[in-house]
């Protein structure tokens, strides 16, 4: 196989790889650029551990090659936030201790983040659905719910 | 394997007749499935997403022209679309997670084959079209004659659509799509209907097609059961009699989601709630 060259834009930053035509875009996050956050959970579009934006638009990494984004924007758990200063929902998922093993973390992080750009003020509803290809085997889900409408309050300026 | 990005869909249609091992990359959702569980491997991928015209969906004759690689994000955030056809929009929005939204098309479901593609009855429903494109020139077809088996369509080898056609609606039209799933997201219809309905002014069923998914090898159109409903307010004795309509349509498979007996049944369930939604979205009063 003859390895493709790829430049793109990952959270911000023009990244350039080479990958093999069937390497999924999670696996040149991980192996190639050493951006680990995105997880693989299943492979397969089911778990959303791997999750992140594409041109804006929430998709698993795990069902996208790494030769389809050239020319794209990226963004990945590792442009949210930082270690001093994280995102309102990555401070709510701690308050909240809305994580166990903090495997689905980064993919409910980045979900929740493209819900609230398009929608700042989504009912309970709105959120079970919008997560509901995130799945977490350890916290049966509330805490995580209530901390994406928490973080949602806070960043419309309520209750901050 | 190669991965090739179609220019236009002529180069597709030549890259598809090369005799090559390819295949079409639109949204991949089940195309990266198949390869990662090693179910299908071909030796060329070709990817149509970056085609002239793919991405768009632009009002025509009164209906819209839906592109082969428009995502299910980007139908339902196209609000003229789902005011029109909110059945077809509705049907292709229930395709996966909002992660599989961002890149799952109504073409790739159709094409994929599954005998229980949410899109496929809604489509059927609406008596949508598809514009297929290859080596000796465009036709237009019903999205109903490509339907083959589990798997498969009657697309040629070296065929592809372009895009998709929803007609203009008359006045009074109303179209809804549901499934029946055990749990409320993420799962395969265990059975499935499509309604479109036109009424007269004083409320009358004037014109319906009713289509079935996940009960057949295919999708189904089901004449008798929109025959029940033609004429009627979609009183009791109509829906009974689509509801029976729908069941004598069944050829279902039995497995652990659901029995031939369960399948069957549900069936002509969806079919009749789908009507009462469709019936309410024409403007009609149950
Ligand atoms: C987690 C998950 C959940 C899912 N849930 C559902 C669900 O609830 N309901 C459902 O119906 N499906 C579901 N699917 C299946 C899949 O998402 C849909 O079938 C989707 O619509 C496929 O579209 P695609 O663009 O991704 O197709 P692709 O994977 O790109 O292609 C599918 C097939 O169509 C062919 N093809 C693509 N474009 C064309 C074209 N223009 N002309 C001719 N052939 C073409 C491809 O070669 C391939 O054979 C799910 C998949 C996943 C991973
Ligand atoms: S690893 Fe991509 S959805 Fe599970
Ligand atoms: S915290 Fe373990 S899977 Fe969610």
């Amino acid at each position: 196989m003859s390895k493709i060259h790829v430049t793109t834009q990952v959270n911000g930053d023009a990244v350039e790889f080479l990958c093999e035509p069937d390497e999924t875009l999670l696996d040149v996050l991980r192996d190639r650029l050493n951006l680990t956050g995105a997880k693989e959970g299943c492979g397969t579009g089911d778990c959303g551990a791997c999750s992140v934006t594409l041109n804006g638009r929430l998709v698993a990494s795990c069902l996208v090659l790494g030769a389809e984004v050239a020319g794209s924007a990226i963004e990945t758990v590792e442009g949210v936030g930082t270690a001093d200063a994280l995102h309102p929902i990555q401070q709510h998922l701690l308050d909240h201790a809305a994580l166990q093993c903090g495997i689905c973390t980064p993919g409910i992080i980045v979900a929740a983040k493209a819900l609230l750009v398009q929608n700042p003020d989504p009912s309970e509803g709105e959120v079970r659905y919008w997560l509901a290809g995130n799945l977490c085997r350890c916290t049966g889900y509330d805490k995580i719910i209530r901390a994406v409408l928490s973080a949602a309050a806070e960043m419309r300026g309520e209750n901050a | 394997m190669r991965y090739v990005v179609a220019k236009d869909s002529r180069d597709a249609v030549a890259l598809l007749n090369t005799g090559e091992n390819a295949r079409l990359l639109a949204g991949g959702t089940d195309v990266l499935v198949q390869m990662k569980l090693g179910n299908k491997t071909p030796s060329l991928l070709i990817d149509i997403k970056s085609i002239n015209g793919f991405s768009d969906i632009f009002a025509e004759n009164g209906g819209f022209r839906i592109g082969a690689a428009v995502n299910g994000a980007e139908m339902g955030a196209h609000a003229a679309l789902k005011a029109m056809w909110p059945g077809v929009v509705e049907a292709v929005e229930l395709i996966g997670s909002t992660q599989v939204q961002g890149r799952a098309t109504m073409v790739g479901n159709l094409c994929n084959g599954s005998p229980a593609a949410d899109a496929v009855p809604a489509m059927l429903a609406a008596g949508a079209m598809a514009r297929v494109e290859g080596p000796s020139g465009t036709r237009d077809m019903l999205v109903a004659e490509l339907l083959k088996g589990p798997g498969q369509t009657k697309l040629g080898k070296a065929e592809l659509i372009s895009s998709i056609y929803l007609p203009a609606r008359p006045e009074h039209s109303g179209d809804a799509y549901l499934r029946f799933i055990p749990r409320t997201e993420m799962d395969i219809a265990v059975a499935s209907a499509g309604v479109n309905l036109v009424l007269d002014a004083s409320g009358t069923v004037a014109d319906a097609t009713v289509a079935l998914g996940a009960v057949a090898p295919t999708a189904v159109v089901v004449p008798d059961a929109a025959a029940a409903l033609l004429g009627s307010k979609l009183g009791a004795q109509a829906l009974e009699a689509c509801a029976a309509a729908c069941a004598a349509a069944c050829s279902p498979i039995d497995d652990r989601r659901g029995t031939v007996e369960f399948r069957t049944k549900i069936a002509g369930v969806m079919a009749t709630r789908a009507a009462n939604i469709a019936y309410t979205r024409a403007g009609g009063q149950l």
